[in-house]
């Protein structure tokens, strides 16, 4: 029951066991490993000299993990900030890649905003920016656009989560020529299967998945069962993995972002796209199973 | 964004616990002794409120404006905005109320304290000195870092409750004006609280709505329209 999906080998030199697996990007082939690293919340330390270096360290292992995405917004209040720290301390991976989104209402602002969020990371350019929830995105996206077209950034998308406006996705996925979209899909939240994540690989979008533990509350709500003695076909050791694999598994997920302030953690996750992922009848067995607790 | 209604309060939390309580556990430690100089005023209020003068009112409003002002800048401006973005909106209503209490305290005098006879007064006179002298203790009874300590005159909950139970056992006049602020703030903090899993969540918000209680229902609205 190991899926034969269409994973690319891992980096060159580096053990299937100890590298994430990757997938491609639709719109261009580019592979970007299936577990990259969010900061929604875990990254919002402020000054806080201390929490800086313990999120730096995040993501020098996640780095060494062989992670490359990294997801923050201006919403995320001094997320980029503290990941442009982070760069900086660390040195910028030269595979680094770097998604942020826009997130104003006046789409005439957009370009100022997504400059300030740049210059927090400390980068020459986004490889990824996308528009946060959807906000104002008639306005901001000929704006992406025309910014991908000059080479200021590479991929454009459209974010949603806590599934939301799951239809008006649907809709701009089928009229804008999208590289990424972005929503919450995990164990329990299972919605997107139904229509945007077929849709996503009939248009040929990738997808970035957040939530994968639903902000925390699902890894609490499965720890009270044993893991199933069967986890261990598809090299899982824990129930994050459990639950991350299952979302990574999906063929038309390009990489989940978990978010967390610790390195086990990190560790953890990026093991979890490292080993045999489940086919579709295993996560069909996961989801039951799930269901069923 | 929009939809802003469907999302419940801890969806719309953007920091931690831990960020939440080491942003207070920093600022006193740059803030040290300062805290004891806020302890100082705060006891002075105290001592002011018992010489029941005109002049000691106008002190008492002095004082309090400080302490919101204070807070505005220190905290709401210079460190809770660093991971919320609400926080310039908290600084901005908190100057608001300091620019109040001068404005209705220092200059026009309309705070005006009687010896604690009501049931509202005595419990202002309570509700102060919890948040003086109580207030601090919540988190190291929690088992959090006395360095987290939340203190009147620096941080907002006990310097919001502290100027409510000031209102409370002020005399003849509520001043109605200065109490909107001070109530609201304990009503975030606590939405704020609950959505971080606080134990303690309850109290600000439940001592606000004491108070609110206290002044409509006990005879303060009857008061105020005979006096009129």
């Amino acid at each position: 029951m190991i899926a034969a999906a269409p994973l690319l080998l891992p980096m060159m030199g580096l053990s299937r066991q100890s590298r994430p697996a990757a997938r491609p990007i639709l719109s261009s082939g580019e592979p970007l490993p299936l577990v990259g690293l969010g900061s929604w919340i875990t990254f919002n330390v402020g000054n806080d000299q201390a929490a800086r270096d313990a999120s730096a360290e995040v993501m020098r292992n996640f780095f060494q993990a062989g992670g490359r995405l990294i997801d923050s917004s201006p919403m995320y209040g001094s997320s980029q900030e503290v990941i442009g720290y982070g760069l900086k301390k660390l040195g910028r991976p030269a595979d680094l890649f770097a998604a942020d989104k826009v997130w104003i209402s006046d789409g005439d602002e957009g370009r100022a905003q997504m400059e300030a969020s740049r210059r927090h990371w400390g980068i020459p350019r986004f490889d990824l920016m996308q528009v946060h929830n959807l906000l104002s995105w008639q306005a901001h996206l000929p704006t992406l656009f025309a910014m991908k077209a000059g080479g200021q950034l590479r991929y454009v998308g459209i974010t949603t989560s806590h599934g939301r406006r799951h239809g008006e996705m649907e809709q701009i996925m089928k009229a804008e020529a999208l590289d990424f979209i972005q929503l919450s899909y995990n164990l329990y939240d299972r919605e997107a299967e139904q229509r945007l994540l077929p849709l996503a690989l009939e248009r040929g979008i990738a997808v970035i998945v957040n939530r994968p533990f639903q902000q925390g509350a699902l890894l609490p709500r499965l720890a009270r069962h044993p893991l199933p003695p069967w986890a261990a076909e598809i090299d899982c050791s824990s129930w994050a993995q459990f639950a991350l694999k299952f979302i990574i598994s999906h063929p038309a997920v390009t990489c989940a972002i978990p978010a967390t302030t610790r390195i086990a953690h990190v560790v953890e996750n990026m093991a979890a796209a490292a080993g045999r992922l489940p086919d579709k009848a295993m996560r069909a067995r996961m989801a039951a199973f799930v269901d069923n607790l | 964004m929009t939809e802003w209604w469907s999302y419940s309060l801890r969806d719309l939390l953007m920091f931690s616990p831990h960020t939440y309580y080491r942003l207070f556990e920093l600022y006193n430690i740059e803030l040290w002794p300062l805290q004891l100089i806020a302890l100082a005023l705060g006891g002075s209020v105290f001592l002011l409120w018992r010489h029941r003068s005109d002049m000691a009112a106008r002190a008492i409003a002095a004082i309090l404006a400080l302490c919101w002002l204070w807070v505005a800048w220190a905290y709401h401006w210079q460190r809770y905005a660093t991971i919320s973005l609400a926080a310039d909106y908290y600084a901005l209503a908190f100057a608001l109320e300091a620019l109040l209490l001068l404005w209705l305290g220092v200059l026009r005098g309309r705070l005006t304290f009687a010896p604690a006879g009501s049931v509202r007064q005595r419990f202002g006179l309570l509700l102060f000195l919890l948040a003086l002298l109580c207030f601090p203790l919540i988190g190291p009874l929690q088992g959090r870092s006395w360095l987290q300590a939340e203190i009147f005159g620096v941080a907002p909950d006990p310097t919001a409750l502290a100027t409510l139970g000031i209102l409370l056992f002020s005399g003849v006049r509520p001043v109605w004006w200065l109490f909107p602020i001070p109530a609201i703030w304990c009503l975030v903090s606590g939405a704020t609280l609950w959505a971080l899993d606080a134990p303690d969540f309850m109290i600000t918000p439940l001592l606000a709505l004491l108070t609110i209680d206290l002044m409509i229902v006990n005879g303060s609205l009857k008061h105020r329209t005979s006096t009129h």
